[in-house]
């Protein structure tokens, strides 16, 4: 049964990009465990406004999983320690009476942080400009059939695109490494005749944007596949490694 | 080719090229000495095969450079990433379910590997290889004990009669084991073979092989 707990969360607060973050520890009383961790925040920020405060800025969107616009490290998982859900998704249910929470923006050198637990996840957006679409216009829906493509190609271009470029890969990695995102990304598109034509142009394209924003070199520790809200498989890793290893050997 | 240098996965490559090369030295290395649990006059006969020769020396070279090769992109490699992970780091992190230990810790355990490997170079290749090249047939060890250059049974009983001396090398075969298990794992992800239907904890499984093989091609 859900009841009310009383709970402290520990918050990195830090005011601008340039400044030296730190710390804060506030105490919350009779949160419902029915409530979700971003309304736990919303409370919070209630009370901190009401005090005449600076509430905590966090990013959120949707808070139906979908958007990929929440993040938040949690007791040093991100998404929190529920598995394969975002943090909007996450319940209050997850922690107990007395418990201290601590949360953390994502820490990256590819995310820089933008206030408290707002980071910068803009690189994603460049990777992406520079390869993770078709360029020509596919027109609408085609009839059924009228493209066959095989059962399992067309179920792992689904499981790769559900990837929702939250960055909990990067934030996860020990080598702040972006290789699940982008590998999903290519492999959404690799997999299907209509995305296989760019499918070397593309892999060359994002890795070396990847490399260029930054982001590590893939040690293969598989920590992004298990802290993924989306379940995205390493296999789309080896995918891209195969993409991007095949289209360089052609040169 | 210079995308090998510059881009991630060039660089990756050249680690798990240079990794697998190493492994089948090991493996080389290791079916020559078992023939010393049987025999120790078969042992010396490979022994003196190898020696001093000069495809021998030549090997060893080839090898040097391989390991200057591996060690040197770990070491770049580990810095870049350490950069990319940001100056800030976690208050409070922890190791998903399902990450082995030795897949964040690859490169630690090279080291105590790599620490390892310099005592049994001092020990054996020193006295066998080095000494037969500098034109010497018998090597003093540093308690006075002589023994020929070829006589390897000889040197594995000299050795290994010290425990310190086996205590020393269990430690490097089991650090050396982790080393291998996500090692050779990752080096066949990295060459586009995918563990499709098993788990991803980075342990070998006979069907392992068979899996990387029949799943490595997309089409």
């Amino acid at each position: 049964m859900d009841k009310n707990i009383n709970i402290k969360v520990k918050i990195w607060r830090q005011r601008s990009p340039k400044e030296k973050g730190f710390f804060e520890t506030y105490n919350l009383e009779n949160i419902s465990q029915g409530s979700s961790f971003l309304e736990m925040l919303d409370i919070l920020n209630e009370k901190l406004i009401n005090e005449g405060k600076e509430p905590v800025v966090f990013d959120h969107d949707c808070r139906e999983g979908i958007c990929g616009m929440c993040s938040l490290y949690i007791n040093g998982h991100p998404h929190g320690p529920d598995e394969d859900v975002t943090t909007c998704q996450l319940h209050m249910r997850k922690f107990h009476d007395g418990e201290t929470i601590t949360v953390e923006p994502w820490r990256s050198a590819g995310f820089p942080v933008i206030r408290d637990l707002m980071v910068n996840r803009s690189a994603f957006d460049e990777i992406m400009q520079a390869g993770g679409y078709v360029s020509v216009n596919t027109g609408g829906v085609p009839d059924a059939n009228s493209t066959p493509i095989a059962k399992d190609k067309a179920e792992m271009a689904m499981d790769a695109a559900a990837c929702i470029g939250c960055g909990a890969c990067v934030a996860t990695c020990k080598n702040g490494s972006a290789m699940l995102f982008v590998s999903a990304k290519v492999s959404q598109l690799a997999l299907l005749p209509q995305g296989r034509i760019e499918a070397a142009r593309r892999a060359k394209a994002m890795v070396a944007k990847m490399d260029e924003l930054g982001f590590g070199n893939c040690t293969n520790t598989g920590a992004c596949e298990q802290e993924c809200p989306k379940s995205i498989s390493i296999t789309n890793i080896a995918r891209l490694n195969r993409e991007f290893l095949s289209a360089k050997f052609k040169d | 080719m210079s995308w090998l240098i510059n881009s991630s996965i060039g660089r990756k490559l050249i680690m798990s090229v240079s990794g697998i090369v190493l492994v089948l030295f090991l493996l080389f290395h290791l079916s020559m000495n078992v023939a010393a649990v049987f025999s120790a006059e078969a042992y010396n006969t490979i022994c003196s095969l190898l020696g001093s020769n000069w495809y021998a020396v030549a090997a060893t070279a080839v090898l040097a450079a391989i390991i200057a090769l591996h060690f040197t992109y770990a070491t770049l490699l580990t810095l870049q990433n350490r950069k990319a992970r940001g100056s800030n780091r976690y208050t409070v992190s922890a190791r998903p379910k399902g990450v082995s230990w030795a897949s964040q810790n690859m490169f630690v355990i090279g080291l105590i590997v790599c620490g390892f490997f310099i005592l049994h170079l001092s020990q054996f290749w020193y006295n066998m290889m080095f000494t037969e090249v500098l034109g010497h047939e018998e090597a003093t060890l540093c308690d006075g004990t002589t023994i020929g250059t070829t006589d390897g049974a000889a040197f594995i009983e000299y050795y290994f009669s010290h425990l310190w001396v086996v205590v020393a090398y269990l430690i490097w075969y089991t650090a050396l084991w982790f080393h291998l298990t996500h090692g050779i794992w990752s080096a066949f992800k990295l060459s586009g073979g995918t563990m499709r239907y098993g788990s991803n904890d980075g342990k070998l499984s006979p069907t392992f092989w068979l899996r990387s093989s029949s799943s490595a091609s997309p089409e």
